[in-house]
């Protein structure tokens, strides 16, 4: 006979309302910092294709990457790129079985957060 | 099964059809690029914002013109790999992903291609 109950049972906790625990935050953060940062590499080389083109042309594009929308498309995209290579170099390390245990992830994920603050922080001062 | 040896059947798995390789090639593509963002980043971050004739002077000079060019050759290869990890994972369409990576990865070269022209263009005019 055939489960009449099709379809309407319980289901096992899924994206929309299971939390999800900070190692799963950092790992999907990765993934969305990377892709994120396409769009500063293509800006970044249409900066350099500007500024051989010519004087004029790169005061242009200069220009919208120095304007406040830029600004706030390149200084996400550094903090991006701190996470990106912060979160990176603990997936490398990683990669030698290192570090693997639930509290050190743990950790090392605050480290991670807290470390790209402060790159970020830095980098906007030295520059 | 067959006649196949262990290593026969697995040979060439995983999604991209090509064993560890593309693994270990993202690898070393994060490994190079560590060094090279933190040598691009400062003289890059200071010529922003400082008008043609600093942009000249920086990328004129042939260690920074260098250090961009091995970073954009970096950084495009490790965004060809990465995007190429996502569409793997996430467009279960066929034809879809087929179409999908053949432009990130056509995309990727001419992005690229672009930026180290670019570069040296300003090296060898300057």
């Amino acid at each position: 006979m055939a489960d009449v109950n099709r379809g309407n049972r319980p289901l096992s906790p899924h994206l929309q309302i299971y939390r999800l625990p900070l190692a799963a935050i950092s790992s999907i953060l990765n993934r969305i910092t990377g892709v994120g940062m396409t769009l500063a590499a293509v800006l970044i080389i249409w900066w350099f294709a500007a500024g051989a083109f010519g004087a004029g042309y790169f005061d242009f594009v200069d220009g919208l990457l120095t304007s406040i929308l830029g600004h706030l498309v390149l200084i996400g995209s550094l903090a991006a790129l701190w996470y990106h290579m912060l979160n990176s170099i603990r997936h490398l390390i990683w990669d030698t079985g290192r570090m693997m245990g639930v509290e050190i992830v743990e950790k090392t994920t605050y480290v991670v957060f807290a470390g790209t603050v402060i790159l970020t922080l830095l980098t906007i001062i030295i520059i | 099964m067959g006649f196949k040896t262990d290593y026969a059947r697995v040979h060439g798995s995983g999604s991209a059809g090509e064993g560890a390789h593309h693994w270990w090639s993202q690898r070393m593509t994060s490994v190079a690029l560590i060094p090279l963002t933190l040598l691009f980043i400062v003289p890059f971050g200071r010529a922003l914002g400082s008008g043609h004739d600093a942009f000249v002077a920086t990328y004129s000079n042939l260690w920074h013109a260098l250090v961009a060019i091995l970073f954009i050759i970096a950084v495009f290869a490790h965004l060809q790999q990465g995007l190429q990890t996502v569409l793997e994972d996430y467009v279960p369409n066929k034809a879809a992903r087929t179409v999908s990576l053949l432009a990130n990865t056509l995309l990727c070269w001419a992005f690229g291609v672009a930026g180290v022209l670019s570069v040296a263009s300003v090296l060898f005019s300057a």
